[in-house]
């Protein structure tokens, strides 16, 4: 998620200065961003080498491990904001990283493909898994294993303990405060540990 | 520890194209620093009228901002890089890595390459005369630590003029050389490269090189440990040491790759089986016992109980009560940390241990963990992912640096 739009959605919800942690951070293009832009220091989570590379090319702290074994370098609270843009939806213990990311992370900040988009459920309707723009797989190729909506993710957020501090769709990197499930093709959910 | 080798042909073929491009670009020429003052051991002991053999590579900038310097592992030297006028075969141990144009180029730093004390390479060793006793020092030689290593080398570069080293970088054993100078000289560097290495060694690996000690040990030529003036050289020992350290460093996968279950040389039966138990029957004994004779022609046998005890000491976080974290504190500089995911000697879970110690400090550092098939030897080889890894991040020091070369 490179979009600049999109970057700046979700970087107006980062505070300045802040301690971050990128959790599937991709070429480091918004930890970067938000160094610059925000003051923030921190660092990248990554698996994928290309990635890593570009991490390192670019100068931010990345590291490369593996999501799905957890997060046991980092410490309880030890980071203002985690974030988890267009992760979510590759993790196949999704559940766990999200308590993860309220346990290492004062405020979570996920960000995830909204399933419930009129469009895709328009497709689905037609008997067909959607293929657009933001989800350009097709089903039996898709890395995105955990295919789910905003309210959903609602849903787990609650089962969970957390918090919603704020949530809103994104569409065309507009912020979608009105039927955000129905409209939007990306959601985005700011959460803290009750 | 030293590059696998391949077969014979693809050696050539590699030492080949190693020459042309070394010849192209790069002539080491070692040189020596004597040093008469005393330097305390961490034993209590010291060393004095000693002397450093080291190679520097490019050209120090005017404000001496761009020196990186190179810890060496077990089975290595000062001689890093480049080739020597008249040894044009003699290649560097990290020459893949160091050189100009390449991951670490010697076209924007100046790089210092230097042997450590107890070596067997240039620097003075077991092998050398004690001037307080006018012996060979031989068992004799005081213990030195990855600590007093570093000090070592803070005095070579004192005698250099260099102040700040851009960064210190050193695979394995080397590797933590580079994270002692963390520790010991935090002022003093701005980044650390630590590749392949740990924060000490676990039972299994101290085990390992007990095993390799005792082959030393209770050969009858090791004259506990006086053989030079017996003329002799415990050669056995040094070659079951050598074998033992070489199956540490292979990945069982590559081992069942190059040599699986190949017999040497068949003979005319059922199952081509020579039916002996001391001949060479397979292609990996035969491997081994090449590459024990090769070690045990050169290398020095205080040397190797000496460096193997400084891998067993190192342990920055025991005088923090076993936390690491706690020892990391005094860290200062940025640091990338590498592991390979098939290296069971310097598994990757220990360099995430450091990692860890770093992020609770709060410090700056990136951590590559590279796929590669090659085990603990991957840290001497090209896999580009690890290359250009560390290119990147030597490209942004120089950057750092403001373009100064």
């Amino acid at each position: 998620m490179s979009d600049p739009l999109i970057m700046q959605a979700i970087a107006r919800l980062v505070p300045n200065g802040a301690r971050v942690l990128d959790l599937g951070c991709g070429d480091g293009a918004l930890l970067a961003y938000l160094q610059e832009h925000n003051g923030c220091t921190g660092y990248g989570v990554e698996l994928d080498d290309a990635n890593v590379l570009a991490c390192a090319q670019r100068g931010v702290n990345v590291l490369q491990l593996n999501l799905d074994q957890g997060l046991k370098v980092f410490a309880d609270q030890s980071f203002d904001v985690v974030l988890q843009i267009d992760t979510l939806q590759h993790l196949r213990n999704a559940e766990v990283m999200l308590r993860e990311t309220a346990r290492v992370g004062k405020i979570g900040i996920v960000a995830f493909p909204n399933f419930g988009h009129w469009f895709n459920r328009l497709s689905v309707l037609r008997g067909r898994m959607p293929v657009t723009k933001r989800l350009p797989y097709q089903w039996y190729d898709t890395p995105n294993i955990r295919v789910g909506t905003y309210a959903d993710f609602a849903d787990l957020a609650r089962k969970n303990q957390l918090q919603v501090l704020d949530s809103f769709g994104l569409q065309h990197g507009q912020e979608v405060r009105l039927l955000p499930n129905l409209m939007a093709g990306t959601a985005v959910f700011k959460l803290q540990r009750r | 520890m030293q590059l696998k080798r391949s077969s014979p042909t693809r050696y050539r073929f590699f030492s080949v194209i190693g020459f042309f491009i070394a010849d192209m670009s790069l002539i080491a020429t070692p040189q020596s620093m004597s040093f008469e003052a005393a330097l305390p051991l961490q034993s209590g002991a010291s060393i004095r009228g000693y002397s450093l053999s080291y190679e520097t590579y490019g050209t120090l900038n005017a404000d001496k901002s761009n020196a990186v310097l190179i810890c060496h592992a077990l089975n290595a030297s000062h001689h890093v890089a480049g080739v020597y006028a008249d040894q044009p075969n003699n290649v560097g141990w990290w020459d893949n890595m160091i050189g100009p144009g390449k991951p670490l180029d010697t076209d924007r730093f100046f790089v210092i390459g230097v042997n450590n004390l107890g070596s067997c390479f240039g620097s003075t060793g077991p092998m050398h005369t004690n001037p307080d006793t006018g012996r060979i020092y031989g068992a004799d030689f005081p213990v030195v630590t990855v600590e007093d290593w570093v000090n070592a080398q803070a005095r070579l570069l004192d005698a250099l003029g260099i102040e700040q080293l851009a960064a210190v970088m050193g695979g394995s054993l080397g590797g933590m050389q580079a994270l002692s100078w963390t520790l010991q000289y935090p002022e003093r560097m701005k980044h650390a490269v630590v590749v392949a290495s740990a924060p000490n060694l676990n039972a299994e690996n101290i085990a390992f090189n007990e095993v390799a000690r005792r082959a030393i040990v209770t050969d009858p030529d090791f004259h506990n440990g006086h053989f030079y003036e017996h003329g002799v050289v415990p050669k056995r020992g040094l070659r079951i040491a050598r074998m033992i350290g070489h199956i540490t460093y292979l990945s069982d996968d590559v081992m069942n790759e190059k040599f699986g279950r190949e017999l040497r040389s068949a003979v005319n039966s059922v199952t081509g089986y020579k039916y002996s138990t001391q001949e060479v029957e397979f292609q990996i004994e035969s491997y081994l016992r090449y590459q024990g004779d090769k070690f045990s022609e050169y290398f020095d046998a205080n040397t190797y109980l000496l460096i193997t005890r400084a891998l067993d000491y190192f342990d920055p976080a025991r005088a923090f009560g076993g936390d690491l974290s706690k020892a990391l504190e005094r860290a200062i500089c940025k640091f990338l940390l590498v592991s390979f995911t098939t290296d069971w000697r310097f598994s990757p879970a220990r360099s995430r241990e450091i990692v860890k110690g770093l992020i609770d400090n709060r410090r700056d550092v990136s951590y590559a963990e590279i796929d590669a098939p090659h085990g603990h030897d991957a840290f001497l080889l090209d896999d580009e992912r690890y290359m250009n890894v560390v290119r990147a991040y030597f490209a942004q020091i120089a950057n750092s640096l403001g373009g100064a070369a």
